[in-house]
């Protein structure tokens, strides 16, 4: 293999950084960061001037013991950053099946990120806050989903920062600056076309969860560029499309012809230069991966969860109507993964009452695959997401139905599997 | 024979086991269990087999933010692959290996491959690795 040697420029203040003058804490961030930028051959370091951590999620010792040194050696954020999911529901945790020696480590991990000045808003949809990014703004984000709406719904600019990478970020306020920072790399690499798919089934919400499912598929960790939708999606859709895409793929950009801010039109989405190569999407090709969401065979269900990423303002408010004068069925327990922010505002809008009414849950701070929160009775789980549906089955060992938001409501009610599957044959 | 690969060391290291490999991407957030070094994720071809100790050939990695995060606790837990080769430049991996570095000391070799070479390791094999990026598939012709 040729070897290519970087040659990395660094700014005084990179100098500063990496010499500990900024502090140890500082010192050991931007260690990390230069030794990556050697790596990705970078050329220079740049600014960022917002991040999204996601390190703050607690899986084990290892990542505990990161953040402690990190927060122990002084280190403070240098840019506004949130935080993405924790891994427990700092104040409800009790309720669920979390083992107390979990909650006691997840908590400290909270911590050392909240002694780093990173705000806790403990979401993975920060792009439905206030603090979301706006266009061409050049930010590092941790969180698959997150990444892939920013960079591609808003337009702001971010690579796909792994779990420690980002902290470094948010601590330097420097990155090295490669990849989708940069506009060359921002142009489409695949042309996906959709032919004959029944405008139909682009107005259901699990239209949108499966495209994505077999974007990701497709594109594997190119960049692909959709064409021939004829609905405008709404901004939850546009979440479920990104967060299966970058589940069963890498996709951290997609382009929308006419609906994504970079991709006005055909040509602006390749940035003139044409597609590597083109799959044509069709029904029967989205039938087989709306298929493949669904690993369960049984008919009954023991859960039906939602909200992954979490749930909107604007979701509980499509969900509040089908729950009315309903009630879940005794033996099926039925939950909603959100955040503190849209809790607080469905609260306000009158829109947890009928979810308490059917029975339902809400936990926020986290979800099902960040904290061991479920009872080892729930084996057979269903969900309107694709990105619950890809990872349940190997991380709970569950088996799962995908189906849309009426199914899921449906079958709470009823105990049975009930899905529209009409809408699938065309 | 031997069969000599000349990889690049995205992050130096040496390293001898058997090779498991794939030419599917893997998530290790929901793909690896960092507790005993199995591969879970029931859609990828590897599920069911354990990388630890081993040589881990993937193309790259996909998915998940918190691949990082496992692969490190993996190394924390000594239940990580003892190198891994992969085709592409991959921040998640190299990364894991320089964290793992800072804070442990502990080398895990990262190799880069041109897509063709990948194509000559196999399951199954012997392979030494080398701290500047050489693979060696010992028995080879």
């Amino acid at each position: 293999m040729k070897e290519t040697r970087a040659r990395l420029r660094l700014s005084d203040r990179d100098r500063d950084l990496l010499d500990g003058r900024c502090g140890p804490g500082a010192r050991m961030a931007m260690t990390i960061l230069v030794r990556m930028a050697e790596i990705q051959e970078a050329e220079e370091m740049m600014d960022i001037t917002q991040a999204h951590v996601d390190s703050a999620i607690y899986i084990g010792e290892a990542g505990l013991e990161f953040a402690e040194r990190l927060a122990g050696l002084g280190a403070k954020v240098s840019v506004p950053t949130t935080l993405n999911v924790s891994g427990l529901d700092e104040h409800h945790w009790r309720d669920w099946n979390v083992p107390a020696d979990w909650a006691e480590k997840a908590h400290r991990q909270m911590i050392a990120y909240q002694t780093m000045g990173c705000q806790p808003t403990w979401t993975c949809a920060p792009y439905q806050t206030e603090t979301a990014p706006r266009f061409g703004q050049q930010i590092a984000w941790g969180e698959s989903n997150a990444i892939v709406f920013a960079n591609s719904v808003i337009g702001a600019r971010t690579e796909r920062y792994p779990d420690f990478m980002d902290i470094c970020a948010a601590i330097t306020g420097r990155v090295p600056a490669v990849g989708l920072h940069l506009t060359k790399n921002r142009a489409g690499q695949v042309l996906m076309r959709l032919v004959d798919v029944p405008r139909r089934l682009q107005e259901d919400d699990s239209f949108y969860a499966t495209l994505g499912h077999l974007m990701g598929q497709i594109a594997e960790d190119r960049i692909p560029v959709l064409e021939g939708l004829k609905v405008t999606p709404s901004e939850d859709r546009l979440k479920a499309l990104g967060a299966a895409a970058s589940s069963s793929g890498t996709v951290a950009l997609f382009h929308i012809v006419g609906t994504t801010p970079e991709a006005p039109t055909l040509e602006a989405a390749f940035q003139g230069r044409g597609p590597q190569s083109t799959v044509d999407i069709t029904l029967s090709r989205l039938r087989g991966a709306w298929q493949t969401l669904t690993t369960a065979r049984e008919e009954r269900l023991d859960m039906v969860v939602l909200g992954s990423p979490h749930f909107s303002f604007a979701e509980f408010a499509r969900l509040a109507p089908l729950l009315e004068g309903r009630h879940r069925h005794p033996d099926v327990k039925f939950l909603v993964t959100s955040s503190r922010t849209m809790k607080g505002l469905a609260e306000r809008g009158g829109l947890l009452e009928p979810l308490e009414r059917f029975g339902g849950q809400v936990t926020v701070d986290t979800c099902i695959l960040a904290t061991p929160m479920l009872p080892p009775s729930v084996k057979i789980l269903m969900t309107n997401s694709a990105k619950y549906a890809y990872y349940a089955p190997g991380m709970l060992g569950t088996r799962v139905i995908f189906g849309s938001l009426a199914d899921c409501v449906q079958s709470a009610v009823t105990g049975r599997v009930i899905r529209d599957e009409s809408l699938w044959t065309g | 024979m031997d069969r000599l690969i000349r990889g690049k060391a995205l992050v130096a290291g040496a390293a001898t086991g058997e090779a498991l490999i794939s030419d599917q991407p893997l998530s290790f957030w929901g793909g690896y269990d960092h507790r005993n070094g199995f591969i879970i994720d029931r859609r990828h071809p590897l599920n069911g087999e354990s990388a630890c100790g081993r040589i881990l050939g993937i193309p790259y990695t996909r998915g998940s933010s918190t691949t990082t995060g496992v692969l490190v606790e993996s190394v924390k837990a000594g239940t990580a692959p003892a190198a891994v080769v992969c085709n592409r430049t991959d921040a998640f991996l190299s990364l894991a290996a320089i964290v793992a570095d800072e804070m442990y000391g502990v080398r895990i070799p990262i190799v880069l491959t041109t897509p063709e070479d990948f194509e000559a390791l196999k399951s199954g094999q012997q392979v030494e690795i080398r701290p500047d990026g050489t693979i060696l598939i010992k028995g080879e012709t």
